[in-house]
């Protein structure tokens, strides 16, 4: 017999938009969830943040440095001044807000919009590979182009449960009708779990599929002057989470010489080219992929551990 | 009794420029020119000064479209008289010295070319930019290098509308075009872009050297979209947009838009359509550098332009 896991409900929920200032598609979806008032006849609660209203006003993605990095422990208890830069200021009010110290308010399920320029599809980033509650979530949302990664780092993730929702490809900057509609879908899916969830609904185990990364690939460059050498190959620009084997094209140089993966092992790109991570040394992320089995789930009632 | 047709004599074209980093975001331009000022041999030809430019180097360096304002707005009558004080909005410093480079604008110190490198978030695929119907000596290369990329599609965008042409960087000079190649996200550098503006640019340097070496290109018709109009996204009291490109017609430059075809889709889901009377052809559609401008598509009519032939005027 498997085991079936009980978990307290999920009673409150944050869904944030513009952590990134330009990523629009959770911009425009966290406007428009907060012109509707609560009336409070909501099966759940549901807090809505524009995490960098800063940046979303300028819309870059970031005024002084990038808010998804500062959620490390280090970043959280550091102490702030006026002259901090803004997102310091801005992670610790967050954390405030959102954390599970914060009792009050403090929310069961965290769920962060995000948009890339990589053809990435609809993915969930989980913080942990045992949580059960995203991977359910994940297996819930499972449709042929949606996929899930785990990632170790601290990321916007104050609560005990984090989901990263990532649609691409949209450039920074721009908002498209499709990549909206597959955000505002995807967020009303896992509001469609949790509640079934709450009110008692007893959700079968299974298996999901989790990309686990394993390295980051810069762009070749000039070891002088550090300038990029070379683009993304046509032949990976866009195959996000398509298999690369040793010896498959890479890079493309400007010089007219293909660059090949040299790894010893077949692993899944993801994140191919996207815009904000020049800055950081990253063309693409490759991931290893494995079955990760989760038990039936459902709440333990009203009863809140 | 056959008369011999039309030949324009015109001035060599002996010196030229190819601006990458007018917008500090568009990448193929600012990978090309930089590769070429480290290594031109693939930008040289016979008889040319070819000087490739980075025209707004802070907005490089910080990977943003412009510091103070638009430098591919600046080059404006007042702007480039404007006298030498301090406070100068940083483009507009810039446009003057970029006139005093490659200009003045208007005079026959001028440089004879300036191909301006741009890239947009619009699905646009390759674009060369007219800024007048009656150059010859552009019209003649673009219809040279539409023939040299086919089967790969070269559109011609001709913005000479009184109201909306804008005074650009490449303005400076005496037969200015623009290349716009898309679709790319701002800060990205996609290879199928980066390579065909390479070999667009191969192309028309091709066409100069020719030109100059006493070639005679016979007369021709060029296919070109004329800019009408610009279409707004519909907005609130805020000035918030409320609605997004719909699905059908996000990605579909240069298709025909027909009145009762569908143009936007409001956030809750409601969709607006065109109510134009005459077919348009909508092109940057969905351009993020022109949320700002108030400019969700562009909208243009077609026209087949004649050029008579053509040829370098003997001294």
């Amino acid at each position: 017999e498997e085991p079936v896991v009980a978990m307290p409900t999920v009673s409150r929920v944050a869904v944030c938009g513009g952590t990134h200032g330009n990523e629009l598609a959770g911009i425009y979806l966290v406007r428009e969830m907060l012109k509707k008032r609560a009336d409070g006849t909501e099966p759940v609660s549901v807090v809505t943040v524009m995490s960098n209203p800063r940046a979303a006003q300028l819309c870059v993605r970031y005024v002084e440095t990038d808010l998804n990095r500062c959620f490390t422990r280090a970043a959280l208890s550091a102490p702030v001044s006026e002259t901090s830069p803004y997102e310091m200021i801005r992670s610790q009010e967050l954390n405030a807000l959102l954390g599970p110290k914060a009792s009050a308010q403090a929310v069961d399920l965290l769920c962060d919009l995000h948009n890339t320029t990589a053809n990435t599809g609809l993915c969930l980033i989980t913080y942990s590979d045992r949580d059960w509650i995203c991977l359910h979530i994940c297996k819930h949302l499972q449709f042929p182009y949606m996929l899930d990664i785990c990632y170790a780092k601290a990321y916007l993730c104050p609560t005990s449960v984090s989901i990263s929702m990532e649609i691409g490809p949209q450039p920074h900057g721009v908002v498209r009708s499709v990549i909206f509609s597959a955000m505002q879908e995807g967020v009303q899916l896992m509001m469609d779990w949790i509640c079934q969830f709450n009110s008692g609904t007893l959700f079968e185990g299974g298996w999901v599929d989790v990309y686990t990364m394993v390295k980051n690939i810069d762009y070749p460059r000039d070891s002088e002057t550090h300038v990029i050498t070379a683009a993304v190959h046509p032949n990976l620009q866009d195959r996000d989470f398509c298999l690369l084997h040793p010896g498959d094209p890479m890079f493309l140089c400007f010089s007219g010489e293909t660059l090949r993966y040299r790894g010893k092992e077949a692993l899944y790109p993801f994140f191919i080219n996207e815009g904000a991570y020049y800055e950081k040394g990253v063309a693409l992320s490759l991931a290893r992929k494995r079955r990760v089995q989760i038990p039936s789930q459902h709440t333990l009632g009203l009863l809140d551990y | 009794m056959s008369s011999r047709t039309n030949v324009s004599c015109l001035h060599e074209a002996k010196r030229v420029a190819i601006f990458g980093g007018t917008h500090g975001n568009e990448m193929s331009g600012i990978t090309l020119v930089n590769m070429w000022k480290q290594n031109s041999a693939e930008i040289e030809r016979n008889g040319l000064l070819i000087k490739p430019f980075i025209s707004n180097p802070k907005a490089v360096k910080k990977c943003t479209r412009y510091i103070d304002t638009d430098l591919n707005r600046a080059f404006t009558p007042e702007n480039l008289s404007a006298p030498d004080v301090e406070g100068l909005l940083y483009e507009v410093q810039r446009a003057k010295e970029i006139n005093r480079m490659f200009g003045p604008k208007g005079s026959s110190d001028a440089y004879d070319v300036i191909f301006d490198l741009h890239n947009t978030t619009s699905n646009m695929g390759s674009t060369l930019i007219l800024e007048s119907s009656t150059d010859l000596f552009n019209l003649q290369m673009v219809h040279y290098i539409k023939k040299a990329m086919a089967p790969h599609t070269c559109s011609v965008l001709l913005n000479e509308h009184p109201q909306l042409k804008y005074s650009t960087t490449r303005s400076v000079a005496k037969h200015p075009i623009g290349l716009e190649v898309g679709p790319q996200p701002q800060g990205v550098l996609r290879s199928n872009v980066f390579e065909s503006m390479r070999t667009i640019l191969k192309h028309a340097l091709d066409f100069i050297e020719f030109f100059n070496s006493g070639v005679e290109f016979p007369p021709c018709t060029v296919d070109v979209f004329r800019v009408q109009e610009r279409m707004d996204y519909p907005r609130d009291t805020n000035g918030n947009i409320t609605a997004m490109v719909h699905p059908h017609l996000q990605d579909c430059d240069w298709e025909p838009l027909n009145r009762g075809d569908p143009m936007f889709l409001t956030f809750d889901g409601r969709t607006i359509l065109y109510e134009g009377a005459n077919t348009v052809y909508p092109t940057f559609i969905n351009e993020a550098a022109y949320y700002e401008k108030q400019q969700a598509f562009t909208t243009t009519c077609r026209e087949i332009l004649s050029a008579n032939a053509i040829r370098k005027a003997f001294k």
